[in-house]
């Protein structure tokens, strides 16, 4: 139906589609952040954002304040939104949204794990959930002792099942595994995910291709930069790529042998819209790669809210809270730590 | 003239000493007549002068907020008007709330605790109970089992006793696994899951028995009610228990240890219920002491609130002042209606006395060429007919208010498109109810509809007096005309009345006082007659109301002072008035088709009264001059200002050029940008004088509204009238009669009161907006909102 989502996509997309964009526009501005920035204390920062549409949530937080009810509340705002959509929306948008959720799914699988391996308490660990990737029998995990039991006994239900599929070994978990696994699941998902909305068709294939692509280039990249100097092989990591994005096939080849940071700048650079990325970083430099990803990204989805009828707008508002509140974090953060002169180090700007 | 231009305004400055802000801040909410302006706008909320105190504000407003909550948990309210004490001031206040704020949060914590293990003991007991009618029955069956196989051993052995049986029972007790278990309870609509998962990490190796609770069980952790089971497992070895309570753990279900002596069952049971009896008078006499110390908060709830309220808002206005280099004292400067001057005077002196202070504040009157915030007066009965207004658009400062117009011409206009008196008595005993009730209406909360009926009851009462009005010009009742001035003024030829229908009436009386003669009602002529005559009207009220909104346009003009408004205005509404007015007065279109098309012609039959024809063409040429008269002079004339301020400018611009050359550069591009101007302002008056001679006529057409609604409302009451209510009552059929008459009832309310009633009202408002003040009135104005605590109760609320 390309070129007449326009003549339908209101009948059932049209309410949600002005609900997410009303949200968007809650979202905080420049302005909102220069001022955040000059906070001295949280309960500044608390002040500051109840004036904001964080104001509810914030307003019944005792004086002392932490980081992490701040954030903790913040998203819970996120989740209540996003569940008030879920309710509302109607096929295929609902499994569209419900596919957004799928990566806190993995983090929360992968983070449960962990958890277990080294001991710690189920509760504790479930506290520090994404509330977005919770599933019921999530508290399970912690009885698997290695890959096919946690497939057997608990994802078997989760829409996480098929993923498994390709890392099904029965040898024991620990950390190197379960960071495979994770990114195995990752790449399986962006792959479902983006052949999902490719049969979605229209816009929404258009935009979400083009974010998707991004995503799994710069996963792409994080695996190279983080499996440098590990004993993970060539081919191993040349498996942990998405098929797909714009690094695939020949940026993917070249990237599989980098051996350092240095080579994987040179790898990228061949790519126009990767090469401003590295180009404001300096060589043998990889802090501040994450934060020019950040940005690129923000940039992008704030672009996906340019067009209209596409579903687009629902990942591109949810990132983009994400992004909010990861923003808010390190702000409190260093507000709460008195690290103020590194309080624009992470901050990316949404508008 | 008062209502008609709103209260003249005057921004002020105050001069307050700091030991005073707060006192004279607080008196100037309780006045409610003066509007800050925010001097510090430009900075954060955080970095204002008095940003702690606000966080004090909003951390008391939260512990109030802890209170009212804990209050509605224990069904309490607070009391609406508790004893108000003045003597609580804010410091006190904040440690009194801090007080009680932790004694509430110990106390929830005791009690907490106290449930816990109290709910902890019920779910033991349950599972107590429970467990032992699953062994109770499985020993049961096991002996009945028992019994059976030793009868089959007694007896002779049959060959229908298995075989396999007897080697079952007769195992060596060596052998025999001893099975664990564990027991406990779970969440009801976890136990599917809790199954399931069970199954699959045990690959079926346990055995699972569960049995349904009857009615909620509290959850110790959560404390919140749920549906529960609960279960036993049966498992046998260590590794497969360290799953099983893995899993338990993770599924929120809780444990209980569980003995299979009989005799300790008993024991536990009986021990637990003590327990139980304890915990539960302990929790008791912690609640009542609970709810003791919320009823004496309910008691002091809503003062506390108030003042907390207040206090905020207080700080709220003192940020907005700018503090003084010396901090010596605050500035302040804002807006005041100019009647209030001594109000503010003496409250200011009263807080530089109650305060002991040395000096007095410094009120000043600042010069501005901003324009100053609008406010009127309005009671409770001009104040809906205001809003009316104010949703067009807030009057600019001194301009012509139309809502002291719009309390007559709105109803009247309204009523003019619903002209029933029977409706219109309907609609104001609707009315009269909600102001009768006014006093308890107000005090309450009401819905979104209702209380929209109820702010505009006063309006809806005009509309139906005024509509009351028209109903009896209009002679209709429910559609049914009544005699009630005096008799009709015409009558049958004959007394037999046969040929009525082919040759008409006859005038037999002299004409029916007032309104229209009811014989009109339901005769053949009654439609051209009641159209022309409707048509007339409401073109000669639209006429009336748009040239009362010229008049006003020339009052505006005349009020700012601007003359050559004046001139150009003055010939637009006598070109109006007269145009429209012979137009009306000699009642005949073809008259007013023929003055434009052939103005030269005989008149004939037309003609009306002397001099007609030479009014006629007067009246045509004054037209036909006006159009260029309004298009011309104002862009010449203000070009003649432009030249003088013009010349004036360039003589002192020539003075400076000595010091500066590029002064007469700077010059030539001026003079050539105002060129420009004048050819924009030239066209601006053309558009603006085709749009008035076109928008003149087509308003006017406009108005025909109020023809064709009072034509549509009259034509379906009657049709409701006569083909519901006669035709029913043509059938001589009690039943058919009492259907006819909710039928008709419900159309009456439903479609005329209802319906009816909200697009007349649409209509008069479209009228009053486009057509009657969209000839005069700009409504770029901002609402005077002076810092006032009855508005902050009032927005709480």
């Amino acid at each position: 139906m390309y070129g007449f989502e326009a003549m339908t996509f209101n009948i059932h997309g049209g309410y949600l589609e002005a609900i997410v964009r009303g949200h968007r526009a809650g979202l905080l501005t420049a302005a909102d952040y220069n001022n955040l920035c000059q906070c001295e204390t949280l309960d500044d920062i608390k002040m500051h954002l109840s004036a904001t549409e964080y104001g509810p949530y914030l307003q019944n937080e005792p004086s002392p304040l932490h980081t992490t009810t701040i954030v903790e509340k913040c998203t819970l705002k996120l989740v209540d939104e996003y569940k008030h959509m879920l309710c509302q929306a109607t096929e295929p948008l609902s499994t569209f949204l419900e596919y957004i959720t799928y990566g806190h799914m993995i983090d929360n699988v992968v983070l449960i794990v962990t958890g277990t391996l080294h001991e710690r308490d189920v509760q504790e660990l479930l506290e520090k959930c994404h509330p977005l990737g919770m599933f019921d029998s999530i508290a399970t995990l912690a009885v698997a002792q290695n890959m096919r039991e946690l497939y057997r006994l608990v994802l078997v239900d989760t829409p996480l099942a098929p993923y498994f599929s390709e890392c099904i070994t029965s040898e024991d978990l620990d950390d190197m595994n379960i960071e495979i696994m994770r990114n195995t699941l990752y790449k399986a998902y962006l792959e479902d995910f983006y052949k999902f909305c490719q049969k979605l068709g229209g816009a929404t294939a258009e935009i979400m291709s083009d974010l998707l692509s991004f995503e799994a280039d710069r996963r792409a990249v994080n695996i190279t930069i983080n499996s440098i100097g590990t004993e993970l092989t060539r081919d191993d990591r040349r498996k942990l790529y998405s098929n797909f994005g714009l690094l695939y096939p020949y940026g993917h080849e070249e990237l599989a042998v980098c051996e350092d940071i240095d080579q994987v700048r040179s790898a990228m650079e061949k790519y126009p819209p990767y090469q401003s990325i590295f180009s404001k970083l300096s060589y043998g430099e990889s802090q501040m790669l994450d934060k020019a990803f950040y940005e690129e990204e923000v940039k992008r989805l704030c672009l996906a809210f340019e067009q209209q009828f596409h579903y687009g707008v629902f990942f591109a508002y949810m990132r983009l809270r994400e992004q909010e509140i990861r923003n808010l974090m390190w702000i409190s953060e260093c507000v709460a730590q008195n690290q103020k002169s590194r309080v624009h180090d992470s901050v990316v700007f949404i508008f | 003239m008062d209502l008609l231009r709103l209260e003249p305004m005057q921004l002020v400055q105050l001069i307050i000493p700091v030991e005073t802000a707060h006192c004279s801040i607080s008196y100037l909410g309780d006045l409610g007549l003066f509007q800050f302006k925010d001097l510090n706008s430009e900075k954060s909320p955080f970095q204002r002068t008095y940003a702690t105190q606000i966080k004090r504000c909003g951390e008391m407003a939260r512990k109030l907020r802890f209170f009212k909550e804990q209050m509605t948990k224990a069904g309490l309210s607070p009391y609406a008007r508790s004893a108000m004490s003045d003597d609580v001031d804010l410091d006190n206040l904040e440690v009194k709330l801090g007080e009680l704020e932790a004694e509430l949060i110990e106390m929830n914590a005791n009690n907490e605790k106290l449930q816990h293990s109290y709910n902890e003991l019920i779910e033991y007991k349950l599972v107590v109970q429970k467990a032992s009618v699953f062994f109770h029955s499985a020993q049961n069956h096991a002996a009945v089992k028992q019994r059976e196989v030793e009868a089959h051993q007694s007896g002779e052995g049959s060959i229908d006793s298995p075989l396999l049986l007897e080697q079952e029972m007769v195992t060596d007790p060596s052998k025999q696994v001893k099975l664990g278990f564990v027991s406990g309870i779970i969440p009801r609509e976890k136990s599917l899951a809790f199954e399931r998962i069970l199954f699959r990490a045990t690959r079926g190796n346990v055995f699972l028995k569960q049995s349904a609770v009857e009615g909620p069980v509290t959850d110790p952790a959560s404390g919140e009610k749920a549906e529960k089971n609960v279960f036993v497992i049966f498992y046998s070895g260590e590794r497969v228990k360290n799953k099983i309570v893995k899993i338990c753990e993770a599924f929120g279900a809780n444990r209980y240890s569980f003995t299979e002596d009989l005799g300790k069952q008993f024991q536990i049971i009986a021990e637990v219920s003590g327990r139980i009896e304890e915990l539960k008078t302990t929790i008791d006499v912690g609640l009542v002491h609970q709810i003791n110390l919320l009823q004496t908060i309910a008691c002091h709830f809503e003062q506390w609130s108030h003042l907390v309220k207040k206090e905020k808002s207080i700080y709220h206005t003192l940020n907005m002042l700018s503090i003084d280099v010396t901090r010596k004292c605050l500035v302040a400067e804002g807006w005041c209606p100019v009647f209030a001057t001594n109000k503010i005077q003496n409250v200011l002196q009263q807080a530089t006395v109650d305060s002991n202070s040395q000096i007095g504040t410094i009120f000043y009157v600042l010069q501005t060429k901003e324009s100053p915030p609008t406010y009127f007066h309005t009671n409770k009965f001009t104040s809906a007919f205001q809003e009316i207004v104010d949703a067009y658009g807030i009057a600019k400062y001194q301009e012509a208010n139309p809502g002291v117009f719009t309390i007559i011409t709105f109803p009247f206009l309204f009523a003019v498109m619903f002209g029933d008196w029977g409706h219109g008595i309907c609609l104001l005993l609707a009315t009269s109810y909600f102001i009768i009730r006014e006093k308890k209406f107000s005090s309450q909360e009401l819905g979104d509809i209702t209380e929209m009926i109820f702010g505009g009851r006063y309006v809806i009462m005009m509309m139906a007096l005024f509509s009351i009005y028209t109903g009896l010009l209009y002679n209709e009742f429910f559609s049914v005309p009544f005699e009630l001035f005096a008799p009709s003024a015409y009558g049958c030829r004959d007394p037999s009345c046969r040929d009525t229908t082919t040759a008409g009436l006859v005038k037999v009386r002299a004409t029916y006082p007032f309104g229209v003669d009811p014989k009109w009602h339901g005769t053949r002529s009654e439609l051209p007659f009641l159209n022309s005559m409707k048509m007339k009207m409401s073109i000669l009220l639209g006429v009336a109301q748009m040239n009362l909104g010229i008049i006003l346009s020339y009052f505006n003009a005349k009020f700012y002072g601007n003359e050559l408004n004046i001139r150009l205005f003055g010939y637009l509404s006598l070109l109006i008035v007269v145009k429209w007015c012979t137009g009306s007065q000699a009642d005949l279109y073809h008259v007013m088709i023929y003055l434009f098309l052939s103005p030269t012609d005989d008149l004939g039959e037309n003609q009306l009264f002397f001099g007609q024809k030479f009014l006629q063409i007067l009246l045509l040429l004054a037209a036909l001059v006006s159009v260029p008269w309004m298009l011309f002079p104002k862009p010449f004339l203000l070009k003649k200002q432009h030249d003088e301020r013009h010349r004036g400018q360039s003589y002192a611009l020539l003075e400076t050029n000595l010091d500066d050359s590029d002064g007469t550069e700077l010059h030539h591009g001026s003079s050539s940008h105002e060129e420009f101007q004048f050819s924009e302002i030239f066209v601006h008056q053309l558009i603006h004088t085709i749009e008035f001679v076109l928008g003149a006529v087509s308003n006017t057409a406009s108005y025909l509204r109020l023809w064709a609604l009072s034509l549509a409302h009259s034509e379906l009451s009657s049709v409701f009238y006569d083909k519901v209510l006669l035709l029913a009552w043509g059938f001589n059929n009690i039943i058919i009669l009492i259907i006819g008459l909710i039928v008709f009832t419900c159309a009456t309310v439903g479609v005329l009161l209802v319906m009816k009633t909200l697009s007349a009202f649409l209509h008069a408002l479209r009228l009053h907006w486009v057509e009657f003040q969209g000839k005069f009135y700009e409504g770029e104005g901002y609402k005077f909102q002076p810092f006032s605590f009855a508005s902050l109760d009032k927005e709480a609320e």
